[in-house]
Formats: structure tokens, C-alpha cells, sequence
């Protein structure tokens, strides 16, 4: 049913844990609909240079967070923006039907972070005007 | 790698006995039971004598066995045959809320064609109320469809107490004894059951057979139509290598149904108190009122799928009531309905214990578990939060 790349990330997912020196941190999904992910980013300079996860989930759910986390790590926030959900799929090599609405939220979840790190800046900016 | 099977409420292995009559019946004594040759003759004298085990197993006469394709079947014959040969007395059908999908989706079929149905709720076991049967009987009442056992979390039913309710009433009372049969003492009779059904492959027998028994004098509908078979209650040549097979398993079911549920309920137990022992796991289902192999579990801050999949790594086979086993969006409907929050349904687990499965078995269980368990809560946000 998973390809081996998923069983991979599932079994030895990278960047599980949380993050002290996060500056952008977002959570998606609802435990009612059985997938939650939450997302812990370190960004500086526009790059995101560490992130983290922590995931309540099946095995796809679990997968996608750790993917998502290679993915992005060390990229641009714009370049970061530009990963979907279903890049993340390809990159495991593909999700059974069903798991591609329900546990395939991982990009979704860094866009979050980042979104709200956006906002934060932003917000900074205008106190310090 | 050691592989152990502890999910016989989804199938089980068939007996070496059984294939064994099978295979005779393949290769061997392969006639048509319809036919007037000496082949014919000797498929249908072990139709018979199979429709004689059968009816042993629930307290039965033999003519009141109609062989099906297996319990789905039986469900749909039961429901619709009932529904629609009684509508001249009634449209009114009473179920519950936790019944296989195998009766549910056949009552929400017959809705379609004008029936009314009733899903009686479940209280936080699982267990349905006589009372609340007896509250919703009405006078176009014709059925009331009760499962003798839940499949998911082994909660036995008061079957007995609501067959008495519905033979004062005049109500025909089907339950649909799949999980049960063989599992716990079943008795038409005493249990004052007009319709059953029950499949061969959860009984250590072959897939693709089971049987509804039929009260003698019940209204009837066929819903397969075709030849004069079964009493013209089911059409298509019988599946004889099937039907020996699960008389061969009825037959062994009922003569060790005591040491059997004894087996099985040593296992059970040491496996749940094993697992409660794990911090933040609750059983689900009824602690007494349990078939023998029943086991199921929620497993705070983790999932269920997530836990199946570590699980068979380690060779061990289990199953969920999580939305990802389910196949839907939703978790078991059957822990919904008895109050258990959608964020623990998704953590549930059922391991359902055969009589292949030892004490090592479940031993090795408990050995693996706890590590799966803390590996997946130590990558959950909501453990974290605790």
C-alpha cells in the first residue's frame, strides 16, 4: 500500500522533535479528523535554516511531515512557498488515493509557519515605525 | 521473522480437518447435488448431512439451514426477504447503530425503496437495552435486527431478553451472529431467534459460504432467484466444497465450544491486563459481557494506522477502528456510537485472539507494543502537551 520511500520516512523520519530557536511555528489538521501536524522553523535572513515536526497520524501523515522537512530545509522562504503538498507526494514516490486529501498536509503545514512568520515581521516593522 | 495473526475477527485460518473434507469435495466427489447420478447422489447427501451439523451448532432443525454466499448475504436475505414479504403487515424495521455494515447499509437500502428504520443507540459498552427495543416496537413493526456480538469491540448482546420482547410483540427477531457462532452458546430456541446468520470463515471454515437460518413458518422472500434450490429460498447450485467445510467447522465448533472459550478467554485477559498496564490506554467494549477473543484498545495521543503498520513490521497482525483502516473519513462507527471521542477512536486497536494463538503470542505483543507506542508518542504534538 506505501512505497518503500514512505515506509522509510515513516520508520526513520528526519527532524522529528521541537525546535528552541523557532521563530515561525504552525500547527494544521484537527485530531477529530485524526491528523495534526505541527511545524517548528527556525528563519533567518529569509532562509529557513532548521526545522522540526511533530505529527499525530497514520504512516502517510508521518511520512509527508518528514519529507516536507528535507524539502525545505535550507531553502528560501519564496522557494519554501513554491513546495505544494503534492510535490511532497511525488518525492515519496506517491500516496495511496485516499491519503492524498486527508494526511497530505505537511506543505500546507510550512506555509503556515511562514505565513505567520510574514505577519509577525511585519507587525514589528510597523511598532518600530 | 516471527508472524503472528491476531486478527480473526476479520478471518481465520482454516482447520486442517476442514480442508481436508474440502479437498475430497473438489477433486473427488465433485457432482451437482441437483443431479439424479450417483454423483449427484453423494453431493447431496453431504448437503444434508452439512445442513444437520450446521443446525446442531444453534439448536436448529436442518430444514430450517439455507446455505448463502456468506454472512453478507445472509444479512441482505434476511432483511430484504423480511422487509418485503411482510409489507402487507408492516414497513417498520428496528436496528442498531452498531451493526456490521453488511445489515446497515441494507437497511439504509430498504429505506430507499419506503421502509422505515429505527438505529437504536448503545450505551458507552456498546450494549443495546431491551427496553429501548421494546419502547420502539410499533404496530408496523415486522423486524428487529440485533447482532448477537459486535465485531469490533466484542460486546455481547442481551439477545435472549430482546427475543423474548419481540416473540410477546410478534416481531420476527434477526440477529446476525457472525462474531458469536461458535464463540459463545448460541440457541434459537432459548433465545427465541426467528432469524440468524452466521459465515464460515470466522469459524475456522472457508470463505465464501455462510448460512441464514430461517425459523420454520417465517415470511420470506428470496432475493437470488433462479432454480428450486434451498427451498426455493436461495437459487444457484450449492458451493458443496464450502458447505462440508463449514459443516466440518460447526461440527468441531460445537464440540469444543467450552474448552475453546476457555483458551481464548485466558489469552484475552492476560492481553488486556497487559495493556492497561501501558500508560494512557483505555479497553473499549464491555469488560464482562466480551467474546472470548475480543481485545480492543484506545491508545492515547497516537494513531491507529501509524501503530498497525509498526506493528506488522514486527509480524504481528492486528486491526483499527481508526478513519485510515476504515476507508472513509470517519473512525469506527461503532465506537462513535458509544460516546468515545473521534481523537481516541483513531487510537484504537483490536487484536482478536484464535484458537492458533498462544500465550507467547500475546506475550510478544506486549513485549513490542509499549516500544511502538513511545516511539509514535514521542514524535505527538499532543503527548508533549500533556
Amino acid at each position: 500500500m506505501y512505497s518503500e520511500k514512505v515506509m522509510d520516512h515513516f520508520m526513520n523520519p528526519r527532524n522529528v522533535g521541537e525546535l528552541d530557536t523557532a521563530n515561525a511555528v504552525a500547527e494544521v489538521g484537527n485530531p477529530v479528523c485524526g491528523d495534526v501536524m505541527k511545524m517548528y522553523l527556525e528563519i533567518k535572513d529569509g532562509r529557513i535554516r532548521d526545522i522540526r515536526f511533530k505529527t499525530f497520524g497514520c504512516g502517510a501523515a508521518i511520512a509527508t511531515s518528514s519529507m516536507v522537512t528535507e524539502m525545505v530545509k535550507g531553502k528560501t522562504i519564496d522557494e519554501a512557498l513554491a513546495i505544494t503538498n503534492r510535490a511532497v507526494a511525488e518525492a515519496l514516490g506517491g500516496l495511496p488515493g485516499n491519503k492524498l486529501h486527508c494526511s497530505n498536509l505537511a506543505a500546507d503545514a510550512v506555509h503556515k509557519a511562514i505565513h505567520e512568520y510574514l505577519l509577525k515581521l511585519k507587525e514589528e516593522e510597523k511598532q518600530a515605525v | 521473522m516471527r508472524k503472528i495473526y491476531l486478527d480473526n475477527a476479520a478471518t481465520t485460518r482454516v482447520r486442517p480437518e476442514v480442508a481436508e473434507v474440502m479437498m475430497t469435495h473438489l477433486v473427488e466427489k465433485y457432482g451437482n447435488p441437483s443431479s439424479v447420478h450417483s454423483f449427484g447422489r453423494e453431493a447431496r447427501v453431504a448437503v444434508e448431512e452439512a445442513r444437520g451439523q450446521v443446525a446442531a451448532l444453534i439448536g436448529a432443525k436442518p430444514e430450517e439451514i439455507i446455505f448463502t454466499s456468506g454472512g453478507t448475504e445472509a444479512d441482505n436475505l434476511a432483511l430484504k426477504g423480511v422487509a418485503r414479504a411482510n409489507r402487507s403487515k408492516g414497513n417498520h424495521i428496528i436496528t442498531t447503530r452498531i451493526e456490521h455494515h453488511a445489515i446497515l447499509h441494507t437497511a439504509e437500502a430498504l429505506e430507499k425503496e419506503g421502509l422505515e428504520v429505527t438505529y437504536l443507540p448503545v450505551d458507552q459498552y456498546g450494549l443495546v437495552d431491551p427496553e429501548e427495543v421494546r419502547r420502539s416496537i410499533k404496530a408496523s413493526t415486522i423486524l428487529i435486527s440485533v447482532m448477537a456480538a459486535n465485531n469490533e469491540v466484542g460486546t455481547v448482546q442481551p439477545i435472549r431478553e430482546i427475543g423474548v420482547i419481540a416473540r410477546e410483540k410478534g416481531v420476527y427477531f434477526h440477529t446476525d451472529a457472525v462474531q458469536a457462532v461458535g464463540n459463545i452458546p448460541i440457541d434459537v430456541n432459548a433465545d427465541h431467534i426467528d432469524l440468524l446468520s452466521l459465515s464460515g470463515h470466522k469459524i475456522y471454515g472457508p470463505k465464501g459460504v455462510g448460512v441464514l437460518y430461517i425459523r420454520r413458518g417465517t415470511r420470506i422472500q428470496p432475493i437470488v432467484h433462479g432454480g428450486a434450490h434451498e427451498r426455493n429460498k436461495r437459487a444457484g447450485t450449492e458451493n458443496v466444497p464450502g458447505i462440508v467445510g463449514l459443516s466440518k467447522a460447526a461440527e468441531l465448533a460445537r464440540i469444543e465450544l467450552k474448552e475453546h472459550m476457555d483458551y481464548l478467554k485466558g489469552l484475552r485477559d492476560r492481553l488486556i491486563s497487559g495493556l492497561l498496564s501501558i500508560e494512557d490506554v483505555q479497553l473499549n467494549g464491555h469488560p464482562e459481557r466480551r467474546l472470548p477473543g475480543n481485545v480492543n484498545v484506545s491508545v492515547r495521543y497516537v494513531e491507529g494506522e501509524a501503530m498497525l503498520l509498526s506493528l506488522d513490521l514486527k509480524g504481528i497482525a492486528a486491526s483499527s477502528g481508526s478513519a485510515c483502516t476504515s476507508g472513509s473519513l470517519e473512525p469506527s462507527h461503532v465506537l462513535l456510537a458509544m460516546g468515545i471521542p473521534h481523537e481516541v477512536a483513531h487510537g484504537s486497536l483490536r487484536f482478536s485472539l484464535g484458537k492458533f494463538n498462544t500465550q507467547e503470542d500475546v506475550d510478544y505483543v506486549l513485549e513490542v507494543l509499549p516500544e511502538i507506542v513511545q516511539r509514535l508518542r514521542s514524535m505527538s504534538p499532543f503527548a508533549a502537551a500533556r
